[in-house]
């Protein structure tokens, strides 16, 4: 089997085909059918998330990053998210105001693993950043991805903002906002809740909430008192709902749900994915795989029961993305660091205005 | 002639019907007030927001991020400090995403004491700003001045800070802005909300013109062979004043209003000091890790062996706040009679 996803080529500014084409301004947002094809390759967009991302831990463990940072556990949730977002660039589409666990989103949108490894070894080539951020900090100016930050939950800020743009534009697009459970404690978390509902400017902003039960190294129980997380948005009287976020089948129709409300009703909604944080926070804490809940390993037991792949067809997949990506690793340790010449681009921006 | 206040107005006006201002916004920045100094009345684009802060500074990313042409407001920089980060987000979006991304926002916030405002009104804001990269720092000592700088914010595609000294708001220009009538209650008649209901009030701009003043360009507003004084903002005014008043006693200052901060006019200041040989820099920001402080350094470095006597800085005493007593303000924050001692020491001061 082959990758069949889009190239995310940086080199020009081609605006990919979206993954849904607009029609008629009253026109439903009619999502694809997640029939058996689409089961399964949504299995590929998970084992290709999750592959990059243990290839990036061992870069990290033999010196080829500084600094790991990302999403094993997140697969399942993601890998949807990324195949139904709205795709393309300006207020007609989707802007995605990720976290830096959205890999399975960016990846399962279309970009290539190289550039993750890229970002990883924070060479020039990195297309994100240009060797300046942590890996898994996205910048796709095509797919209205704006840049993913290391500060917690001033995504949720940001969201309100192209939400507007969305809301005046007309159409299905709308802004996502990922981030997780800890970072809702702060308060741009309800700012985002309150801007989005200001009465009679209700913003289409669906804000989704993982919640892996950790913030860094401390459990989420011991400092926060609400189980459940999506419940916060009732006093702001947003649609919410609760997910398992290892599920990639109950994802998918909670997101199919949550985005055909948010899309038509122009409204927010929050949604809550429980999910498994694998490795742990980051490289800080020695991103050691942690016994819980594997989304891959389930789902994969799942095609299998349900007859819709074979244990030799699974391993295939597997092979194919760690064979891509140790091709890929080849490639990035050749290619060069930022210098001296580097530090000085992009202070200013010096050309038409107009994103 | 028109106010400080009218000339920020005029120029947001200008900005939404011929620059692509897409929203005015902040705290009590729409309808009815239309800002607490009256900066945003009558604009068609103008909008009020919860009273949040990081919310404003964020929505204005994200606005800008999704090819809109915002121009927020922080009511007072004093309330400015809880969005830090996301005004570093603003200035570091670009060089972080390796030139994907850019910011063309503009935040306005009023700055400064001189209103009797108190702890928590009265506040400088500059020194910090400038640690804070990415960002284009500007403040107008006078109505055209504002007018042309905040122009110029509007068109840049970076962010740029607007500070607007707020102990000149009601500050009458001295020259006409471009198509401003010449008749100062025919300005009021057709720009200023009346008192009471506004529901039905509707502005009758006047023909303003595009006039841009470019950043980092200062302004000579004195010229003078003794010594050069670098100032902004509120306190430009008082060294104008001051240095109008010794020249009776055969002190001739030089005057330059900075007018951008960041980037700052390296050029003109150094021509300046090469011919004087003497420096005063004169803010009401507390004197720690003043903006300042960099201005000496910078024309120490440059201008070493052209100088005649030890840079000077006069800023704020570095005390907590700006108590709401005269006796506080006038003892913590540069005065005439403050600014007139440092001038004359000054002068008289050898290497």
């Amino acid at each position: 089997m082959q990758p069949t996803l889009p190239v995310h080529n940086r080199s020009d500014d081609t605006v990919l085909t979206p993954t849904f084409v607009p029609g008629p301004s009253d026109a439903r947002w009619m999502p694809p059918a997640l029939d058996a094809a689409l089961q399964v390759r949504l299995h590929d967009l998970m084992v290709k998330a999750r592959a990059t991302e243990e290839m990036l831990i061992r870069m990290m463990r033999t010196g080829h990053g500084y600094f790991w940072i990302g999403g094993p556990g997140e697969e399942a949730y993601g890998a949807a998210l990324g195949l139904l977002v709205h795709k393309g660039h300006g207020p007609a589409y989707d802007y995605l105001h990720l976290h830096y666990r959205s890999s399975a989103v960016v990846l399962a949108m279309g970009s290539e693993p190289i550039d993750l490894l890229r970002q990883m070894r924070s060479t020039v080539t990195d297309p994100y950043s240009k060797g300046r951020n942590f890996v898994n900090h996205f910048a796709i100016k095509p797919w209205n991805v704006v840049p993913v930050t290391p500060t917690i939950e001033t995504q949720y800020l940001m969201a309100p903002g192209t939400a507007l743009m969305q809301r005046r534009h007309g159409g299905i697009g709308c802004s996502i906002v990922t981030g997780g459970d800890a970072g809702s404690a702060e308060g741009d978390f309800y700012s985002a809740m309150n801007w989005s509902t200001r009465p009679g400017s209700e913003l289409p902003v669906l804000m989704l909430v993982a919640q892996n039960g950790y913030g860094i190294s401390t459990e989420a129980s011991t400092v926060q008192n609400t189980p459940h997380l999506h419940q916060r948005a009732d006093g702001f009287r947003i649609r919410n709902a609760r997910v398992d976020g290892n599920d990639p089948i109950a994802s998918w129709h909670a997101l199919v749900e949550a985005m055909d409300y948010v899309r038509h009703e122009r409204k927010p909604f929050v949604l809550q994915v429980n999910c498994s944080r694998l490795y742990g926070h980051s490289s800080s804490s020695g991103a050691n795989r942690h016994d819980e809940p594997d989304c891959v390993q389930l789902y994969e037991k799942r095609l299998v029961d349900d007859g819709l792949a074979t244990q030799t067809e699974l391993k295939l997949v597997w092979d194919k993305w760690n064979s891509l990506l140790s091709d890929a690793l080849k490639v990035v340790v050749a290619e060069p660091m930022p210098g001296k010449e580097h530090v000085l681009q992009h202070v200013w921006y010096r050309g038409p205005a107009g994103n | 002639m028109a106010t400080l206040a009218q000339a920020i107005r005029l120029a947001l006006h200008y900005g939404e019907t011929h620059l692509g201002v897409t929203d005015v916004f902040g705290q009590d920045v729409g309808p009815p007030l239309g800002g607490v100094f009256t900066c945003s009345q009558g604009l068609k684009t103008a909008w009020n927001t919860p009273l949040d802060e990081r919310g404003i500074v964020g929505t204005a990313l994200g606005i800008a991020y999704a090819g809109g042409k915002p121009v927020a407001e922080i009511q007072f920089c004093d309330y400015i400090y809880n969005c830090i980060d996301l005004l570093k987000l603003c200035g570091n979006a670009h060089w972080s995403s390796a030139g994907e991304y850019h910011v063309p926002l503009v935040l306005m916030t009023p700055v400064g004491a001189g209103i009797h405002g108190s702890m928590y009104h009265s506040h400088s804001f500059e020194s910090i700003a400038s640690h804070i990269q990415g960002w284009t720092i500007v403040m107008p000592s006078n109505a055209k001045d504002a007018y042309g700088l905040l122009l110029s914010a509007i068109a840049d595609p970076n962010p740029v800070l607007f500070m607007a000294p707020k102990g000149l708001m009601r500050a009458k220009g001295d020259e006409l802005i471009p198509g401003e009538p010449a008749d100062e209650r025919q300005l009021h008649q057709m720009i200023d909300a009346p008192v009471g209901d506004r529901s039905h009030w509707q502005p009758d701009w006047p023909p303003v013109e595009d006039y841009r003043v470019p950043f980092g360009q200062a302004r000579t507003v004195r010229a003078g062979r003794d010594l050069t004084v670098v100032s902004y903002g509120r306190q430009l005014v008082q060294c104008a004043a001051v240095a109008l008043d010794l020249a009776a006693d055969g002190i001739d200052a030089e005057v330059l209003d900075l007018r951008t901060i960041y980037p700052w006019d390296e050029a003109a200041v150094f021509a300046s000091v090469r011919k004087t040989g003497r420096l005063l820099v004169v803010n009401e920001d507390t004197e720690i890790t003043n903006f300042g402080e960099h201005v000496l350094r910078r024309v120490t470095d440059a201008c070493f062996y052209d100088l005649l006597a030890p840079p000077q800085l006069l800023a704020g005493l570095d005390v907590p706040g700006v108590g709401l007593a005269w006796g506080y303000e006038k003892h913590s924050v540069p005065q005439p009679d403050t600014i007139a001692a440092a001038m004359r020491a000054l002068a008289a001061l050898r290497a």
